[in-house]
């Protein structure tokens, strides 16, 4: 199947089987190897990246299914060398380890700051729950969402 | 050593790669015309394979080949144990089944196609035909006798030991009481969040074999690959890219990994395998799994006696590489932080029809802290004294160290009093029992759980060690003054390209930036021994230190050389090898920065020494790889390399105070505090070890309220995703209070203790002893993990 759809603000036309998972395309047909797969089954949150700006997780969509969507990865979190806020976060936190959650990590967060800018701990761990890290233990992860939503308050 | 960095919360280097998506894990390399592999694994506990019909997946779309058992019988070795026990029996573990399975997710057969969903499709063409024997599930049940898992051997027991020091039975027998608990460690699943993965390239010309694995021990991976597939060692090369976790469930020697490399020799292509979460879950180590019977023998003012540890342990079908080795570590540490005259384990460690258990973060030292520190809250109860105070009574003093255990160990260094007040301190122990006892009035289920842990660290020296403890490192100046560090070491998490750094631009007097820490390739870096058992900074850092200094009793006879100076006469500082300053006024030369690397290229410029009185140490590193002028009889370039051999382990330590609130309606555990105050001895990076304890305690959280591996009574695996095996997320954790103390390890000169375990080993009987203390008005003494609401519910309401 033809699908048409903008990635990290790029376009790209894909002729796709249509059993082909979006994350298998990113990673496999686009090289985009930033999205990782955890558990295959939607549970740990390392495949998310964002379909008009929802927070998705990848391993359990169709790549047909993103067909005429703008999907945003990680590789498009940093812009002009400048990374965004929660990149910086976790990186000034120490929120991350092995960092293989990372990436799904740092864009729920994204989209969890874009609904709610100030948010408490309690709506950061809520937000969160989707995702799973077993390095971190989780503290440092949410100290920087802390931080980014503190930077993006300036 | 000047600490310009070592000690601060430096921020890790190795994070902007992995922030932006930009970082190779196994799957994300990709290699020209590499071809897929998937498994098809046993659905059956126990079963006899009668036949494997391949034809219909041979003639699948895109299927290249289908490997069975029989085509790699003699020519790919058995997966290795490298535990060696007196009377141990070795079953024979081949990569793909002979003629019968033996647990869940046992290997039978690889599909080997030209991409992943091909492959895929294929496995389920495989038809094998089963006949389904009786599981052995039950560890008690195996060591009694009923079906032999493994023909050639008259039962199912692996091997029995008994260890301690002290006479156990006086020891029980001259106490004023003793307690008796039977204890349940729940199998647990490592869970690291990057599945295996490996990817073989076979170079038929060369002769050469790339194994890129996701494994934390490149070289032993590389010298037991060799011997498996039959290759000669220096044909191989093991690279470790990133890896996403290990938590010891990649501190081991795979058959997939030995058979990825055998396929792509037999197919002259790179081949590749990526588990699933459901392959992981099934066919990865798991952890735990034992089942103990505590004795505790005491004095009515709380002093221990003497302790016996009876244990069952579980160690599945087959040995991994340390199977055998876990139990007998739980036997090490079972004097905990105390004083205990007579010790005594009795291990009957038995094959079932399950994964094989190995080394999961603790690797059998959590078991131990469990069993003790239940034990001593244990006592608290019977003689009603409080938890901590109990504790306090049985600890050896900071003069007492190095103190000698009845378990045959000698503890380097510690201050366990000074732990335990520190917390207490932080969550103010005192009236927090004040505020418990009124909430009780109310009718609130408050409880406060204590432990006070030592765990055994920087394993180690290689005596004790099956294949080597030391660690080993080069650090070399290039002509352009950059700093490599090469270390054995294999981190996948830790932070060590940052550690390591800090360790190696402190001892140089260089730029953080400027260093730059590679491991994890075994065609780079020499033959080390990688990263578990919290060894790496104690073990591989000192080899990073001592490596420096080596290379700085070079780089000072080049400097005197070049000052035209006696080299004593030199003091290192901030970088650079200076002329007393009495000299440095009679020469009356001020010291010109030389740009090492801003030059252009080709040829190097020779450092200008005229009228110098210092000289950088990057400008000797140059002039010694010119080596136009050296000293003579000094061989040229600045590298060293040094493998370090620890005298003993260490034995950080420290005390966790958990404070949960039970919800009386629904079961509910909540935290309200949670302190720990941890000692790893000096630290490099405060803000790696925060992270460390915190996952650490998040581990122990899982396996206190929520992880277990379950099979059902026919053996079947019931918690094969991870919908059904729970891991901890983000809302159930409380916001931890760190501190330390820090107590210096005499064994290694940084004077690091290790602490890359120290909350998974320390935090579980915290949680439990918590758990149990808010349902203490039940009359509740002791619960096994994972402590459920449904179980605790129950409790409260099977009361009324």
């Amino acid at each position: 199947m033809k699908i048409n759809l903008s990635v990290n603000g790029v376009a790209h036309q894909s002729d796709v089987e249509p059993r082909l998972l979006l994350v298998h395309y990113l990673r496999d047909v686009l090289a985009l190897t930033g999205t990782h797969v955890g558990c295959e089954t939607s549970l740990c949150g390392a495949c998310t990246v964002m379909i008009d700006g929802q927070a998705v997780k990848s391993c359990t969509m169709f790549a047909v299914q993103a067909d005429g969507a703008e999907v945003k990865t990680i590789e498009g979190f940093a812009q002009n060398g400048d990374l965004h806020p929660v990149q910086e976060g976790f990186w000034e936190c120490h929120g991350l380890q092995c960092g293989y959650c990372t990436p799904g990590m740092i864009v729920t967060a994204a989209q969890l700051l874009d609904r709610n800018a100030n948010p408490s701990r309690e709506e950061i761990c809520h937000g969160l729950d989707g995702n799973l890290c077993r390095c971190t233990g989780y503290q440092h992860i949410i100290e920087a969402v802390e931080y980014a939503a503190k930077k993006a308050a300036g | 050593m000047a600490t310009k960095y070592v000690g601060q919360r430096v921020k890790r280097t190795e994070d902007p790669r992995l922030i932006k998506g930009l970082a190779h894990y196994v799957d994300d390399i990709r290699l020209p015309d590499t071809l897929h592999v998937c498994f098809v694994r046993s659905i059956y506990p126990h079963a006899r394979i009668n036949s494997i019909d391949t034809s219909a997946a041979l003639a699948a779309p895109g299927v290249v080949a289908v490997y069975t058992g029989k085509d790699i019988a003699g020519k790919l070795g058995p997966v290795p144990c490298a535990s060696a026990l007196p009377d141990l029996k070795v079953p024979d573990f081949r990569a793909l089944a002979g003629d019968k399975v033996l647990f869940v997710g046992h290997p039978i057969a690889a599909v080997v196609a030209t991409d992943r969903y091909a492959a895929r499709d294929a496995v389920d063409l495989v038809m094998v035909d089963y006949e389904d024997l009786p599981a052995v599930v039950d560890v008690e049940e195996a060591a009694k006798g009923g079906t032999v898992i493994h023909e050639n051997f008259a039962d199912n027991i692996a091997y029995k030991m008994t260890a301690g020091e002290g006479d156990i039975d006086a020891s029980l027998g001259a106490a004023d009481r003793v307690v008796k608990q039977r204890i349940l460690h729940s199998r647990l699943a490592p869970i690291a969040m990057e599945p295996r993965g490996v990817l073989a390239r076979y170079f038929p010309g060369e002769e050469e074999l790339t194994v890129w694995s996701s494994t934390q021990i490149p070289h032993l991976l590389r010298t037991q690959l060799a011997l498996m597939i039959g290759i000669p060692e220096n044909k191989l090369r093991v690279i470790t890219p990133e890896v996403g976790g290990g938590f010891g469930s990649k501190l081991n020697v795979y058959g997939e990994e030995a058979l990825l490399g055998w396929i792509s020799v037999q197919l002259g292509k790179p081949v590749k395998w990526i588990e699933t979460r459901r392959e992981n879950i099934q066919a990865t180590i798991h952890g735990r799994g034992q089942v103990g019977y505590i004795e505790i023998g005491f004095k009515n003012d709380g002093t221990i006696t003497g302790l016996r540890y009876n244990v069952f342990a579980d160690l599945g079908a087959y040995h991994q590489l340390l199977t055998p080795a876990i139990p007998t570590l739980t036997g090490l540490m079972l004097s905990g932080a105390y004083k205990i005259p007579a010790i005594q384990i009795n291990i009957t460690a038995c094959f079932t029809n399950k994964m094989a258990t190995d080394a999961y973060r603790g690797a059998g030292r959590p078991e131990a802290t469990y069993v003790v520190e239940r034990a001593m809250d244990l006592v608290a109860a019977e003689l009603g004294i409080d938890a901590a105070e109990v504790r306090r009574r049985n600890f050896p003093a900071a003069n007492e160290f190095p103190f000698h255990t009845a378990t045959g160990l000698d503890y380097d260094s510690g201050n366990y009093e000074a732990a335990l007040d520190k917390a207490q301190q932080i969550i103010g122990y005192a009236k927090l029992r004040e505020e418990q006892k009124k909430a009780r009035d109310e009718g609130r289920l408050i409880g406060i759980g204590v432990s006070t842990y030592v765990e055994i660290c920087a394993l180690g020296p290689s005596a004790a060690m099956p294949a080597g403890g030391w660690e080993s490192a080069t650090v070399r100046i290039e002509p352009t003054g950059k700093v490599t560090v090469l270390t054995g070491a294999s981190p996948h998490g830790q932070g060590q390209e940052t550690s390591f750094a800090q360790i190696a631009a402190d001892e140089l007097g260089v730029d953080l930036k400027d260093v730059t820490v590679i491991h994890g390739d075994t065609g780079i870096v020499q033959y080390g021994i990688g990263t578990f058992g919290s060894r790496a900074t104690a073990v591989g850092g000192t080899a990073v230190l001592i490596a420096i200094q080596k290379l700085k009793e070079k780089a000072q006879k080049i400097a005197a050389h070049m000052l035209q100076a006696d080299a004593s006469r030199l003091s290192f500082e901030g970088g650079r090898y200076s002329l007393p300053a009495a000299s440095a006024a009679a020469v009356g030369s001020s010291d010109p920065v030389v740009p090492v690397g801003e030059a252009p290229a080709g040829a190097l410029p020779e450092p200008e020494t005229e009228g110098r009185t210092s000289l950088t140490i990057q400008e000797i590193a140059l002039a010694a790889h010119i080596a136009k002028d050296i000293p003579p009889d000094t061989e040229p370039g600045l590298s060293a390399t040094y493998f370090f051999e620890p005298k003993n382990f260490t034995f950080p330590f420290g005390t966790h105070i958990a404070v949960v609130e039970v919800d009386r309606d629904t079961g509910d555990i909540k935290f309200q505090r949670y302190v720990a105050v941890d000692d790893c001895g000096k630290v490099i990076n405060p803000l790696l070890v925060d992270g460390q304890v915190h996952g650490g305690i998040v581990q122990s959280i899982g396996q206190a309220l929520y992880e277990e591996v379950v099979y059902d009574e026919q053996g079947q695996l019931v918690t094969g995703t991870l919908m059904d095996y729970a891991l901890p997320r983000a809302s159930h954790i409380p916001n931890f209070e760190l501190d330390r103390t820090e107590t210096p390890s005499p064994v290694n000169p940084l004077g690091v203790k290790g602490v890359g375990e120290a909350g998974t080993i320390g935090a579980t009987p915290a949680i439990v002893g918590a758990v149990v203390d808010a349902l203490a008005p039940f009359g509740v003494k002791h619960l096994d993990m994972p402590i459920r609401p449904e179980s605790v519910w129950k409790i409260i309401n099977s009361s009324h």
